[in-house]
């Protein structure tokens, strides 16, 4: 198992493509996408703050095929691909060591009249994902999955060229592991869009129209163009 | 799996509004859902739930005191809350109201259900601070468990989230010993299983999406709480979705259609939705989609097709929200009572 990690990880870097995904959350997102990205054949680690053996049956049960594993054990996280799937207040209950170097897709949402307001996100002017990559220093972070609903997930996908595939959208700073990120979301069943730099993940927070819509790739780039001089003044 | 399945409707209370869009008063909806629920009693619907909200579009903000009015008022309807939003309250005063209400009501009709609720406005009301969320809700609960589970009005209990309690006495008692206490969630697999570790009844919240998805969920808490040994008869599953019932699924359709558009205005207005399409909402109204919204024979085939992949013992429905005129609510649970409960019944017996 360690070294067939250790080898997928390393085609990951090269080849840009995954084959371990490793989703921190067990919530209705973790495990929708856990479904989601098995049918898409990928080799699947669920990891939540309960030990692997109390997860075991949850994940034999909702998301057949995927691996309970504890998260002290740093194997979810030692996959070619992560995803942060947890409530966005618990980020600090993330571990930085352990992601660091990694491509971390930030699924989390700052979403105050759901969520409740909290202050590390409230007083900062910056997006919830670029406080979170802060916290992780050095993990590779990749802000996506965060626009679509979970049932939605498993609802919305669609071969590819399909003219009205869903697409969704993608922000981070390292462009090696947006090209990951892309052919995951590709293999998931949607149009990846590239939005720009981890700040034009602002374009796909709660509250845009990218945020409570469903579009296509042509439809998802115009509306980023649109949100581009609103961001850059902010 | 449950062969049988009690049908019910439950409220957040439904302010209506004037002509002019404008809301009339939150005092009349609270008196209107108390007429609903003693006009189900008279029809014959099993159970009421009342959830708690603190808007002012749905403003029933205190299930135990109309639950116990109602108990009052009713003779056969099981009432309960759906939910109490347990983490932000004292357990010891939900307790006591619904071990009240279960007193005037004769004894065995009254339960509760505990709930994180799915907004957080209890938070700031009650001077809470989120951050707490997780905590305030593990140890109200572990509370309100032993309340009920106390063999006698002498409790004891320690924890921090509220003062403990050194050997006093919290009464009255339950008629029958103790209430139904029930967990209430929107679907998520941690939940299930934690309720099936407790032995505790689950009772889903389905707002969206494909409720028969829900499958795994539910076979998910059965099989935790058979590992943690629990088996019996609190092991059991209810389902609470948006729903009402008129003569026609034409009619149902259209009655139900403009509070939909006032609900998610609102919503959108406080997290940024786009305004409502109709589209949207009619794609929601057919099976096996969400909306539990036609005619009666409609309404039980999707209830009995529902009961084929979770095996829930109860199914109920919340139609009145923004605005649904009052006759239009009385109108769906008398249809409830009457025509959806015995199809229900006629369809499970020829499974
Ligand atoms: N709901 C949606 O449709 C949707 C869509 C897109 C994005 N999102 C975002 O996705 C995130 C998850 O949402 P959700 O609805 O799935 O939440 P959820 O159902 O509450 O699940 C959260 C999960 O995270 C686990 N967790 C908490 N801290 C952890 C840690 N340090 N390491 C590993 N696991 C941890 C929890 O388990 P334990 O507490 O037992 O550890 C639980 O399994 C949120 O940030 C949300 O904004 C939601």
């Amino acid at each position: 198992m360690s070294s067939q990690s250790a080898m997928s990880s390393q085609s990951a870097r090269t080849s840009q493509h995954a084959t371990t995904i490793g989703i921190l959350g067990a919530g209705r997102v973790g495990t929708a996408l856990a479904r989601q990205a098995l049918k898409a054949g990928y080799q699947v680690r669920i990891a939540t703050r309960q030990p692997a053996a109390e997860n075991a049956l949850l994940v034999d049960i909702v998301t057949p095929g995927a691996v309970a594993v504890a998260v002290q054990s740093s194997q979810a996280a030692a996959s070619d691909l992560v995803v942060l799937a947890i409530p966005l207040h618990k980020y600090r209950t993330l571990n930085p060591g352990e992601l660091a170097g990694r491509i971390v897709i930030d699924a989390m949402n700052y979403w105050a009249p759901v969520d409740g307001v909290f202050d590390d996100f409230e007083s900062d002017p910056r997006t919830s994902s670029e406080v979170v990559e802060e916290f992780l220093q050095g993990a590779r972070v990749v802000k996506s999955l965060n626009h679509i609903g979970y049932h939605e997930l498993e609802e919305d996908d669609k071969p590819a060229g399909m003219p009205t595939r869903r697409a969704l959208a993608l922000a981070g700073d390292d462009a090696q592991a947006k090209a990951v990120v892309e052919s995951f979301i590709d293999r998931l069943g949607y149009d990846a869009v590239d939005a720009g730099f981890l700040a034009a993940g602002r374009s796909f927070e709660p509250a845009t129209e990218i945020f409570t819509g469903s579009h296509t790739a042509n439809q998802l780039r115009a509306l980023i163009q649109k949100a581009r001089p609103l961001a850059a003044a902010a | 799996m449950e062969n049988t399945l009690q049908i019910g409707a439950y409220s957040f209370g439904d302010t209506q509004l004037n002509p002019d869009g404008s809301a009339r008063s939150t005092a009349e909806a609270i008196k209107n859902l108390f007429d609903a629920i003693v006009h189900a009693d008279k029809a014959g619907l099993d159970y009421f739930g009342i959830g708690e909200h603190h808007t002012i579009s749905m403003p029933a903000s205190s299930p135990g005191a109309i639950i116990a009015a109602a108990a009052a008022a009713t003779t056969q309807i099981k009432l309960g809350s759906a939910a109490s939003i347990i983490g932000t309250d004292d357990p010891v005063r939900v307790f006591q109201q619904f071990a009240t209400a279960d007193a005037i009501s004769g004894g065995g009709r009254i339960e509760i259900t505990a709930g994180r609720g799915s907004s957080v406005e209890t938070f700031p009301l009650f001077g809470y601070e989120l951050g707490d969320y997780d905590e305030l809700y593990a140890q109200k609960l572990d509370l309100l468990l032993t309340l009920n589970a106390s063999a006698t009005e002498n409790v004891t209990w320690s924890g921090t989230a509220r003062p403990s309690i050194p050997q006093l006495d919290v009464v009255p008692r339950p008629v029958q010993g103790s209430l139904p206490i029930w967990i209430a969630t929107g679907g998520s697999a941690p939940s299930s299983a934690r309720a099936g570790r407790l032995g505790l009844p689950l009772a889903y919240a389905i707002i969206g999406g494909q409720p028969h998805r829900f499958a795994p969920l539910a076979n998910l808490y059965r099989q935790s709480a058979k590992q943690a040994g629990h088996t019996g008869d609190n092991i059991k599953v209810s389902v609470a979705t948006f729903g009402l019932v008129a003569p026609t699924k034409k009619e149902a359709v259209e009655r139900m259609y403009p509070g939909w558009v006032n609900l998610n205005v609102e919503m959108g207005r406080l997290r940024g939705w786009p305004a409502p399409q109709r589209g949207s909402y009619l794609a929601q109204v057919d099976a096996p989609n969400a909306y539990f919204i036609g005619d009666p024979d409609d309404v039980a085939e999707r209830i009995v097709d529902l009961h084929r992949h979770l095996g829930h013992m109860r199914h109920f429905l919340q139609g009145d929200h923004g605005g649904l005129p009052q006759e239009h609510l009385l109108e769906s649970i008398t249809l409830l009572a009457t025509e959806v409960k015995p199809r229900v019944k006629r369809l499970l017996a020829a499974k």
